[in-house]
């Protein structure tokens, strides 16, 4: 008897150990990685990462046949919408598209792999922007260039965010779906009710800061008002590098050094920002963010928990409060964000997507107009607002009315102000750019790993020492 | 007819039966092998593939990420052999005894963490790691009276979370190899033990623990490879690749990161026979000095 057990229990311990060995080469493939910087669009990403991949097919069943990857289900849906409408204005070149939701870090090392491959790769694929480099490497053999089909849009488009896009030999090779405009956003209905004054007097107060002098002075008067234990004015990322980005994009910096490199992250910007943030952290006014950054379930359960009461973060940060924070419709505020110095640029495009066309399609003609047309066209982007939420890159429609003040769009209604009177107040020319080239991924995954848990997990820490230590570890690889 | 003899061949027939381990070794093993071997002399860019000689190694030699990798394998490796060899052994010797009542069930709660995956594991005990005073290890820390602790943001307490998955999920499994190890000891020889008047311990240390060392040794040495392959756990227990100040990269961790993460095949091939010198390197030591390659004494 017993050694019938032991029979078994050891059968079965050869099984596990088999199949052990499968789950983890099949988690490798699979794994849904999340870059540690605060891109967009990951939490939907991981989201979707618990389902099976689902595919979609629409469009017209005789029409010419293009195969879409995306990691968003929802920029789907988008391609969806746009297909209809693109087959009813083309009757004589109508289109079918099947779409496949894969999950993020499955769907990007697909592509590369198709791509490297020669072969298998879809006709349309969206591409983050953190994998951007990735992908444009292969420029024009892997990609097709875009610059003919977007010419009709590029007057009214972001230039900062098509450049985005740009591979090595000036081509663009991504259509973006946003700016990604960093703006601040705060908790209005909590700071008035802890200061016992008026929204609009607190809406008022929040108008007046203009320099990170003024914020830091407001967020001192919330705390002293306050007066709570584990309240605090805002929260600092060891997880991304957002707040790094906003201040070169301040300074007019860029620890990139663009394609032509090479990459030095020892900038003022960056020394002023830490030591800011050193500071705060020091006074109790900041915390660090719970899991890193914002964009994660801890972070709305901090900001819905009214730990904090303002923040910076793209525009596209917006729908994270309609999909996990719907209870705070009406209480939240978006203001320009802070500068060092009056006169500079107050904001930076962040995050993103890049739908790329390519080499391997059949019909690669059809599927860039097609592509440009459904992401940069007044419908497209009129669509990408009220569906997607994202603060459009075609700048005419930033003043149109049905856009930016149309109170059905749900976005409208969930801000106290229209996020595109903030939109016009920053303006496009004060949007600053960071470059993503080859070498972006190794310094935000130094400065995420290693730079920002070092400075900021230990306040006194000497930010000159630990610039240094990254900027050694960026030269290796350049 | 021909076909015939040669299929009822006796000296044929035993290469027949191991062709298709043979087949799989060469296709899955000794080709990838001599590839990442070959590519790790290489650059390899979506364009083009150069040789770069030796390259690969000396940036090697100077990455501080890469010498972290390695440092906290070898810690992960040490500690797990300290941990799950004698552990196990005893919970064996002690299965086997007569002193443990309703082995049956101790061995299955043993043994059931090994059934899981580490996927769910790892996500388990991420959240029991977690830094907010509702994740189990600082309810517990404060019930002791202590503050919360940032457990996986630190140096000592993020091993200390992987050394307590590996144990968790180890432990039942080489308990079974030391007790099947134990089944095969003769208990003539016990009961000769008893008649001269050995106690348990001493029964322990010269009886069984000789006789159980062909099992001690397989143990040892697949514990050395799990322990440097070790990758899953920490990508679970971090949800990602990335821990703060690379406390869980591991060397397979860096692999990854290289040759997928950020498509430098090349580089990550350098790292993989790194990886083999070391397990290898490691292991021939561990049996050399075992006497595993002495000739048998009858």
């Amino acid at each position: 008897m017993k050694k019938k057990l032991l029979s078994v229990l050891l059968t079965a311990a050869m099984t596990v150990s088999l199949l052990a060995g499968c789950g983890s080469s099949a988690a490798q493939g699979t794994g849904t990685e999340t870059p540690d910087a605060a891109t967009e669009e990951v939490a939907d990403a991981t989201e979707q990462a618990e389902e099976e991949a689902p595919v979609n097919t629409f469009g017209d069943e005789s029409g010419t046949h293009l195969e879409m990857w995306t990691f968003v289900e929802l920029h789907g849906q988008h391609y969806k919408d746009m297909a209809e409408v693109w087959n009813e204005q083309h009757p004589d070149e109508t289109i079918e598209i099947t779409c496949t939701t894969y999950p993020y870090g499955d769907m990007h090392t697909k592509l590369l792999s198709s791509l490297e491959a020669g072969t298998g790769a879809p006709d349309i694929c969206d591409v983050e922007v953190g994998q951007f480099p990735n992908v444009v490497a292969g420029q024009d053999q892997w990609l097709v260039p875009l610059d003919d089909y977007a010419s009709d849009y590029m007057a009214t488009m972001v230039p900062s965010r098509m450049q985005t896009y740009q591979g090595a030999d000036g081509h663009y090779y991504g259509a973006p779906y946003h700016v990604g405009a960093f703006a601040m956003y705060y908790n209005v209905a909590a700071m008035a009710e802890a200061m016992g004054i008026s929204n609009e007097e607190v809406i008022a107060k929040i108008d007046a800061v203009s320099t990170w002098d003024d914020y830091t002075a407001l967020g001192k008067e919330y705390l002293a008002a306050i007066g709570q234990e584990g309240k605090y004015w805002t929260s600092v990322d060891t997880g991304g590098v957002d707040w790094m980005w906003l201040a070169m994009a301040e300074y007019g910096d860029d620890w990139t050094g663009g394609f032509e490199g090479p990459a030095n992250v020892q900038l003022d910007s960056v020394k002023k920002m830490m030591s800011m943030q050193q500071q705060w952290l020091k006074e109790g006014v900041a915390e660090i963010s719970p899991d890193g950054h914002v964009d994660l379930e801890a972070g709305f359960q901090n900001i819905l928990d009214h730990n904090i009461v303002s923040f910076p973060k793209a525009l596209w940060y917006m729908s994270r409060f309609t999909n996990y924070m719907p209870d705070e419709a009406g209480n939240w505020y978006i203001a320009k964000c802070p500068v060092f110095e009056a006169g500079q640029k107050c904001s930076v495009g962040v995050g993103g997507t890049g739908t790329v066309v390519t080499q391997q399609s059949e019909n690669k003609d059809l599927a860039a107009r097609f592509l440009c047309w459904a992401k940069m066209s007044d419908e497209g982007e009129q669509h990408i607002w009220d569906k997607l939420g994202f603060d459009v890159c075609n700048t005419a429609m930033w003043t149109v009315d049905s856009v930016a003040h149309d109170d059905n769009n749900q976005f409208n209604a969930f801000f106290i102000n229209y996020p595109y009177d903030v939109l016009n107040e920053i303006g496009m020319d004060n949007i600053g750019k960071i470059s993503v080239v080859a070498i972006s991924p190794t310094i935000n995954e130094y400065m995420c790993t290693t730079t920002l848990n070092e400075v900021l997990e230990d306040p006194d820490y000497n930010i000159d020492d630990a610039l240094k230590e990254a900027q050694d570890a960026i030269d290796l690889e350049q | 007819m021909k076909t015939r003899n040669f299929l009822y061949s006796q000296k044929v027939a035993p290469y027949v039966f191991v062709l298709p381990f043979i087949l799989s070794f060469a296709v899955f093993w000794i080709y990838p092998l001599i590839t990442a071997f070959t590519m790790s002399f290489q650059k390899i860019t979506p364009s083009a593939t150069d040789w770069a000689g030796l390259n690969n190694y000396i940036k090697l030699l100077k990455d501080k990420v890469f010498i972290q990798a390695v440092t906290n394998s070898a810690k992960y490796m040490f500690f797990t052999l300290v941990l799950l060899i004698p552990f196990p052994m005893i919970f064996a010797v002690l299965m086997d005894s007569n002193i443990v009542k309703a082995k049956g069930v101790w061995k299955a709660l043993l043994y059931m963490p090994a059934l899981t995956s580490v996927v769910i594991s790892g996500t388990l005990f991420r959240l029991m790691f977690s830094e907010y005073k509702t994740g189990q290890m600082n309810v517990i820390a404060q019930a002791l009276g202590f503050g919360t602790y940032k457990w996986l943001k630190n140096d000592w307490s993020g091993m200390l979370a992987l050394l307590i998955l590996a144990c968790w999920r180890w432990t039942g499994v080489n308990m079974l190899y030391f007790l099947s190890g134990l089944k095969a000891i003769d208990t003539s020889l016990y009961e000769a033990a008893d008649i001269d008047g050995a106690s348990p311990i001493q029964k322990f240390f010269y009886v069984t623990l000789p006789l159980l060392k062909p099992t001690t040794i397989y143990v040892l040495t697949i514990s050395v490879y799990a322990g440097l392959a070790m990758f899953l756990e920490s990508y679970m227990l971090w949800a990602g690749n990335s821990s703060p100040n690379n406390i869980g990269l591991t060397i397979v961790g860096y692999l990854y990161k290289r040759g997928i993460e950020k498509n430098d095949m090349g580089y990550a091939c350098a790292v993989g026979v790194i990886l083999l010198l070391v397990a290898l390197i490691i292991n021939f030591a561990q049996l050399i000095l075992n006497g595993t390659f002495k000739k048998e004494e009858d």
